[in-house]
C-alpha cells in the first residue's frame, strides 16, 4: 500500500454549510435594505457603510494578528456583518470618526475580548451603536437626510419619527397632532424617512428576512415573539388611550424595531439556544422596548432591549434546554 | 451647602461603619475552626494545585498532612524533598529522603525513523485517535503525537517537536506530578528517577511486537533480542513481551547496554562523554575473556582435584 | 398509513445510491480464508478446531465464549492452518481461524436448494436453538446475537417487530438488493421472528426512496398471507434506520435512557438478519454469507458492484475482484459514510457484519480545519436523540463528568448528525464518543458499587 489512505473517525462526510457561508447569507439579506438607503442617503450613506464594515475588517486583522498572534478570522466575514449592522445604524450625516471610534468598540471592546466569535455576551453591533448615542449625542441624533439619488417625499430635517413624537407627547401634544403636524401617513412607514439605513425600508428588511428563512439561516421564533410582544403591547396600551400611546403598526414600523427583531436579535452567539429560550428573549424584549417606548425618555428603546436581554441568555441557556428522546 | 457636604460625609461614615460591623460579626459567626496548622502547612505548599500527590490541590494535601499520623504515604513531587522537610518540622513528622524523579518519553519513533503509512483526519487528540485504531505508523505501540501530554502538563515541561514529532521534556520545569503519565494512553511517559547530575538509562521503546515485525515498522525499535540483559551485570535489565525494560533502582549508569543494543533503542542522557561504543565493547568483550579464563581454571583445578581424590 | 418518520433531529445526506442496479453477484472461492473469532458483540468466540482439521462448509468452528457471544462457522471447506492473532480493519490484533480452501463441500445437512420453504415450526425454543446454533447475529451493523434478542427475558411482551429495510446510510445498497431479489425468503424470516417471539405485530420500514422494494415487499408479504404484518413507508431522513428512531417513527414510543427496545414493547432486526433467520431455520444453512456493496462517489458504473460473499474473505482480495481501489479514492470505509469505520488496514478479513467498501474521494472526506463555535444550534437540531453537542463538547473539553452525565452523554447514538452539520466543522463526535464513554464507566461502576453494597446488606441481614 504506497498510497496513504486517510482514516478518522465517523462521520465521513459532511453537510455543505459553513460559517463564511451563512454570513455571506446575512450579507446578501441585508442588501435590498443597504441599496435603498444608498439611493435615499447618496454618496455619504456609501462612505458610511465602506468605512464601518472596512474599520471592522481592519481591526480584527490586526488585533488577531499582532496582538493575539494567531490566524486571522476575518475570512469568516463576522466582521463585515458586524461592520454592515453598524454603519445602518447611524446617521448618514455622522463625521467618519466616529464611525470608525463605533468600530473599534465593536471589534475591540465587545467581540475580541471576550474570546472573539462565538463567546461574545453582548452583541457587538448595538453596542458601538449605544456606545457612540452615549458618547456623541448630538452627533447621534442628528438626522438631516444627505442628499440622495432620488427625491424623497415628505422630507424630514432634524429627528426621527419617534424622536418627533416624544418631544411632541412631551409637551401635552396627541399622537393624531402629530401625524397632522408632520405629514406621516402609514404608507410612509414602509419607506420611511429622516432614519437610519435601517429603519428606512420595512419592506427592504422583511424581503432579506424571507430570503434568510429561505436558506434555514435564522430562527424564526424570536422575530415573531418581539414583534408579537410589541403587538400585543401597543394594542392594549393604544385601546385604551390612543391619544397618549401609538398603536400597532407604528411601533411595529419605525424605530428599529424591524432591523433589531430581524437580524440583531436573531444573532446566534447572542440569543438563546432553545426555541423556548428563545421565545422568553422575544417576550423580555418586546416588553423593554415597549416600556422604554412609552415611559422612558430616550424615544428609541430596541438597543437598549437588546443588550438587557443579552445579559439574560446564558441563564435562560442554563435553564431551558431542547427536549431530549426518551426524557418526559 | 456645607450642611449637604456634612450630612453626605456623616451618613455615608456611618453606613461604612454599620456595614463593616455587620461584616466583622458575620465572619466571626460563621467562621469554620480549624486546625491553624493546616493554614501553616499550606503556606510552604508551592501552591500548584497540579494534583500530582493524589489530592485535590496544596489545601487539601495539607488538610490530610495534619489529620495523618505520618507522612510516609503522602509526597508532594513538585516540592519535593525540601517541601516535605518544612511540613514535617511543622507537623513534628520525619520524612525520608527520596530521589527526585522526571517524565521520562519511552518512543524514539521519529518521522525519519517511523514511516507513516496512512493518513489520520481525526481531531487532534490522542486518546481519540488511539481508541480508533492501532495507528498511523505500523508500530501499534508507539507515540501517537497529538499532544495530549503538552496539554496536560500544568508547568510547561513539555511541548512537541516539529521535526521528531514526539514530545520533548524540559527537565528544568518537569516536577513528576505524573499528568502527563496518565494522559497518555500508550503508557509511554514514565516516572523514572532524574539520576545523580541527571545522568539515566532507559530503553525508548515499548513496542510488544515480534523483533522482525518492530523493525520493520520502526528503525528505532527494541527488537527484544536480549543483549541488554546478557550485558548487564548489574541485574538491571529484563526482556519482557519482547521488550527490555531497565530498572533505574538497579542501573549503575555503565552504559554497556547501550553500546551493544544493536537499533539504537537503548538512550542515555545528561551523561559529560559521549559514549565510545568500541571501547566499551572492548571492555566487556575483555571481561568475558578474562571469565572464559577464569572458568578454565576453574575447571582445571576442578579436574586435578577429582583426580587427585578419585 | 402515510409516511412515517422520527419525531427529532435528522440530516438529509444525498442518498447516493449509485450501486442500486447492481444485481448481487456470488464471489469465487480465495485460497485462504481468516475467520474471526470476534465477529459479533459480547464475548470473542472460543474455537473448537485445531490446526491439520479438515472442515467442510457450515461447520461448527467456534463456540459462544459467553451468554452473549454466537456460534462461528466454517464458510469454506479446506484445512486449518493456524488458529493466531491476526490484524482486524483497524489494525488491532484478534484471534484468527486460517483456513486453506480446498474444493467447496458443504454439510450434508444444508439444504442449498432454492425452493421457498414457507411451512414454519410450532416449537418456539426449537426455532430459537436453531437460530443460536446458526450463529445468526444482527447483520445491521452491531452484530448483536439474534437468539439473544429474540428471546426477552421473563416479564418482557414484544408487542411489535420491526424489520429494519430502510438502509438510511447514503451509499448502501446490500439491504435494497436483497429485499429485491429475494423478498419472498425475508418475509418467511420475519414470520418466523413472529412465531418466537409469541405471535406480536409486525412492521417491516422501507424508506421511501426504494419504491421497487416497497413493491417487491408489498407483493411478497400478500401472497404469502402471513398474519398481522405489513409494510411501512419511512420518509427518506438519516437516521431513520437507527433502533431507537424506527420505535419512535413506528411505535410512537421512546425508549427510556438506559433501556432496552423490549422495554417498549419492540423487537427492531435488519432485513438482512430476517434472511439469515430464514436460512438457518428453514434451510439449516447458519450465517457464513452476507451482502456487501462496493461503491463510492466519483468511481465509474463498472467498480460498482453488490457482491454475495464468505465470511473471512480478505477485504483485499473482494477489492481485487472488484476492479481494484479507484484512482480517486482517498478514504476507504467499512460501512456507510455516517457511521463506518475507516479502513487503515485492507487486509483485513470480511466478517458476518461486513456490509461495503466504500471508496470516498478527497473532495467528500477530507475534513475542513475546525474554527469557532458561532452557537447556531445546528448540531442540536441535528440530533436524533435531542442531544445538545455543543454543550457536551464544552463539558467534555472541562472534564465535567457530572455536567455531561446530567446532559445525557451516555444517550448518544453516535450517528454522525451533529458533526455533519456543524458550520464550524467542529470534530463533535470526536469528543462526544470519548464523553459518553467515561459516562459509561462511571454509571457502571456506579451500578457495581451499589450491587456490591446491596449484596453485602443481604448477606449482613443473612447472619
Amino acid at each position: 500500500m504506497d498510497k496513504k489512505y486517510i482514516v478518522s473517525p465517523s462521520p465521513h462526510i459532511h453537510a455543505d454549510v459553513s460559517t463564511t457561508k451563512i454570513m455571506r447569507d446575512v450579507i446578501i439579506a441585508l442588501c435590498p435594505a443597504i441599496l435603498v438607503s444608498i439611493l435615499a442617503y447618496g454618496w455619504a450613506e456609501l462612505l458610511v457603510l465602506l468605512v464601518s464594515v472596512a474599520s471592522c475588517v481592519l481591526l480584527e486583522w490586526a488585533v488577531t494578528r499582532w496582538m493575539l498572534k494567531r490566524p486571522s478570522t476575518v475570512g469568516d466575514l463576522s466582521a463585515v456583518v458586524t461592520g454592515l449592522l453598524l454603519a445602518m445604524n447611524l446617521p448618514s450625516s455622522i463625521p467618519l470618526w466616529i464611525v470608525f471610534i463605533g468600530a473599534v468598540v465593536c471589534i475591540c471592546v465587545a467581540k475580541l475580548p471576550f474570546g472573539g466569535i462565538g463567546q461574545n455576551v453582548f452583541n457587538p453591533a448595538i453596542t458601538g451603536r449605544v456606545f457612540l448615542l452615549v458618547s456623541f449625542p448630538a452627533q447621534m441624533t442628528d438626522w438631516t437626510p444627505t442628499a440622495g439619488f432620488l427625491s424623497i417625499p415628505d422630507a424630514v430635517s432634524g429627528a426621527t419619527p419617534l424622536g418627533v413624537l416624544k418631544e411632541t407627547l412631551k409637551s401635552g401634544g396627541t399622537i393624531s397632532q402629530f401625524m397632522e403636524t408632520n405629514g406621516y401617513t402609514w404608507s410612509s412607514f414602509f419607506f420611511d424617512l429622516g432614519a437610519s439605513a435601517g429603519e428606512l425600508s420595512a419592506g427592504a428588511l422583511l424581503l432579506g428576512f424571507i430570503y434568510l428563512l429561505i436558506r434555514r439561516v435564522v430562527k424564526p421564533w424570536i422575530p415573531v415573539s418581539i414583534l408579537g410582544t410589541m403587538a400585543i403591547i401597543a394594542a392594549i396600551f393604544s385601546g385604551i388611550n390612543p391619544d397618549a400611546y401609538t398603536g400597532v403598526a407604528f411601533n411595529l414600523l419605525t424605530g428599529g424595531a424591524l432591523l433589531g427583531a430581524l437580524f440583531m436579535a436573531t444573532d446566534y452567539v447572542t440569543s438563546p439556544m432553545s426555541t423556548l429560550g428563545g421565545i422568553i428573549y422575544g417576550i423580555g424584549i418586546g416588553v423593554i422596548v415597549m416600556m422604554i417606548r412609552y415611559f422612558g425618555s430616550y424615544p428609541e428603546g430596541m438597543s437598549f432591549a437588546i443588550l438587557l436581554m443579552n445579559c439574560t441568555v446564558p441563564l435562560l441557556n442554563m435553564w431551558f434546554h431542547q427536549k431530549k428522546y426518551g426524557r418526559a | 451647602m456645607t450642611l449637604t457636604f456634612i450630612w453626605t460625609v456623616a451618613i455615608l461614615t456611618v453606613l461604612g461603619l454599620v456595614l463593616a460591623l455587620i461584616l466583622f460579626w458575620v465572619a466571626r459567626k460563621f467562621k469554620v475552626e480549624e486546625d491553624p496548622r493546616i493554614d501553616e502547612v499550606e503556606k510552604v505548599m508551592p501552591g500548584a494545585n497540579c494534583g500530582g500527590c493524589g489530592f485535590a490541590g496544596c489545601r487539601a494535601f495539607a488538610d490530610a498532612a495534619v489529620k495523618a499520623t505520618n507522612l510516609d504515604n503522602q509526597y508532594c513531587p513538585v516540592g519535593g524533598d525540601e517541601v516535605m522537610q518544612k511540613v514535617a518540622s511543622i507537623l513534628g513528622f520525619t520524612v525520608a529522603a527520596k530521589a527526585p524523579q522526571v517524565a521520562v518519553v519511552r518512543c524514539n519513533g521519529t518521522c525519519s525513523a517511523r514511516p507513516r503509512i496512512n493518513e489520520y483526519d481525526g481531531v487532534q487528540s490522542c486518546r481519540v485517535k488511539a481508541a480508533l485504531y492501532s495507528g498511523d505508523t505500523g508500530c501499534a505501540f508507539g507515540c501517537l503525537g497529538c499532544g495530549d501530554c503538552v496539554a496536560a502538563c500544568q508547568f510547561g515541561a513539555l511541548s512537541m517537536d516539529p521535526e521528531t514529532g514526539l514530545p520533548v521534556v524540559d527537565e528544568t520545569k518537569c516536577t513528576a506530578c505524573g499528568a502527563c503519565t496518565k494522559a497518555c494512553p500508550k503508557h509511554i511517559i514514565e516516572l523514572r528517577a532524574k539520576g545523580p547530575r541527571g545522568m539515566r538509562m532507559y530503553v525508548s521503546c515499548v513496542n510488544k511486537d515480534k523483533g522482525p515485525v518492530a523493525k520493520k515498522a520502526c528503525a528505532s525499535a527494541c527488537i527484544g533480542c536480549g543483549l541488554c540483559a546478557k550485558t548487564c551485570t548489574h541485574d538491571a535489565i529484563t526482556v519482557v513481551d519482547n521488550v527490555a525494560y531497565i530498572d533505574f533502582t538497579k542501573c549503575k549508569l555503565c552504559r554497556e547496554c547501550e553500546a551493544v543494543c544493536p537499533t539504537g533503542a537503548i538512550h542515555g542522557v545528561n551523561f559529560p562523554k559521549e559514549l565510545d561504543k568500541e571501547a566499551v565493547k572492548k571492555r566487556i568483550a575483555d571481561r568475558k575473556a578474562k571469565a572464559a579464563e577464569a572458568a578454565k581454571a576453574a575447571e582445571a583445578t576442578e579436574e586435578k582435584k577429582e583426580v587427585a581424590n578419585g | 398509513m402515510g409516511k412515517l418518520t422520527f419525531s427529532m433531529g435528522g440530516v438529509h445526506p444525498h442518498d447516493s445510491k449509485y450501486a442500486r442496479e447492481c444485481a448481487i453477484e456470488e464471489l469465487p472461492l480465495p485460497q485462504t480464508v481468516y475467520v474471526s473469532m470476534a465477529q459479533h458483540l459480547g464475548a470473542p468466540a472460543k474455537p473448537l478446531v485445531a490446526v491439520g482439521d479438515s472442515v467442510k462448509v457450515g461447520q461448527v468452528i467456534a463456540e459462544p465464549g459467553g451468554f452473549i457471544s454466537a456460534f462461528v462457522h466454517s464458510p469454506v471447506s479446506g484445512t486449518v492452518k493456524a488458529i493466531a492473532p491476526r490484524k482486524d480493519l483497524a489494525g488491532n490484533f484478534v484471534t484468527h481461524v486460517e483456513i486453506a480452501v480446498e474444493g467447496d463441500e458443504w454439510d450434508p445437512a444444508i439444504d442449498r436448494s432454492k425452493d421457498l420453504v414457507t411451512a414454519i415450526p410450532d416449537d418456539k425454543a426449537a426455532i430459537l436453538d436453531k437460530i443460536k446454533a446458526a450463529g445468526v447475529v444482527g447483520l445491521g451493523g452491531a452484530t448483536f446475537p439474534a437468539h439473544v434478542k429474540l428471546n426477552p427475558a421473563p416479564g418482557k411482551v414484544a408487542e411489535c417487530l420491526i424489520l429494519n429495510g430502510a438502509e438510511c446510510e447514503p451509499f448502501l445498497t446490500s439491504d435494497y438488493r436483497i429485499m429485491i431479489e429475494r423478498p419472498k425468503e425475508i418475509v418467511v424470516g420475519a414470520a418466523i421472528m413472529q412465531k418466537v417471539l409469541g405471535g406480536c405485530r409486525c412492521v417491516i420500514g422501507i424508506e421511501e426512496n426504494k419504491p421497487e422494494a416497497i413493491a417487491a415487499m408489498t407483493d411478497a408479504v400478500r401472497e404469502l398471507g402471513y398474519a398481522n404484518m405489513e409494510v411501512q413507508v419511512l420518509k427518506k431522513r438519516y437516521p431513520q434506520g437507527g433502533e431507537k428512531q424506527l420505535i419512535d417513527a413506528v411505535m410512537r414510543r421512546q425508549v427510556k435512557s438506559g433501556g432496552l427496545p423490549i422495554d417498549v414493547g419492540a423487537v427492531v432486526q435488519n432485513v438482512a438478519t430476517s434472511l439469515a433467520v430464514y436460512e438457518a431455520v428453514q434451510k439449516n444453512k447458519p450465517l457464513i454469507t452476507n451482502v456487501l456493496t462496493i461503491t463510492g462517489d466519483q468511481i465509474p458504473g463498472n467498480l460498482q458492484h453488490n457482491y454475495l460473499f464468505r465470511i473471512g474473505m480478505p477485504l483485499s482480495w473482494i477489492v481485487e475482484q472488484a476492479g481494484g481501489v479507484p484512482e480517486t479514492a482517498a478514504k476507504l470505509i467499512s460501512g456507510g459514510p455516517m457511521m463506518g469505520k475507516a479502513i487503515s488496514n485492507l487486509d483485513a478479513a470480511t466478517v458476518k457484519g461486513s456490509s461495503s467498501v466504500l471508496y470516498l474521494s478527497e473532495g467528500m472526506t477530507r475534513r475542513k480545519p475546525a474554527t469557532s463555535c458561532i452557537r447556531c444550534g445546528k448540531c442540536a437540531d441535528a440530533c436524533p436523540m435531542g442531544l445538545e453537542p455543543f454543550l457536551l463538547n464544552r463539558l467534555y473539553k472541562a472534564a465535567d463528568l457530572e455536567g455531561l452525565e446530567a446532559n445525557a452523554a451516555q444517550d448518544c447514538i453516535e450517528c454522525g448528525c451533529c458533526l455533519y452539520s456543524c458550520p464550524a466543522y467542529i470534530p463533535l463526535l470526536d469528543n462526544i464518543r470519548q464523553a459518553k464513554g467515561q459516562v459509561m464507566g462511571v454509571i457502571r461502576a456506579r451500578a457495581a458499587a451499589a450491587k456490591a453494597a446491596a449484596e453485602a446488606a443481604k448477606a449482613a441481614t443473612n447472619k
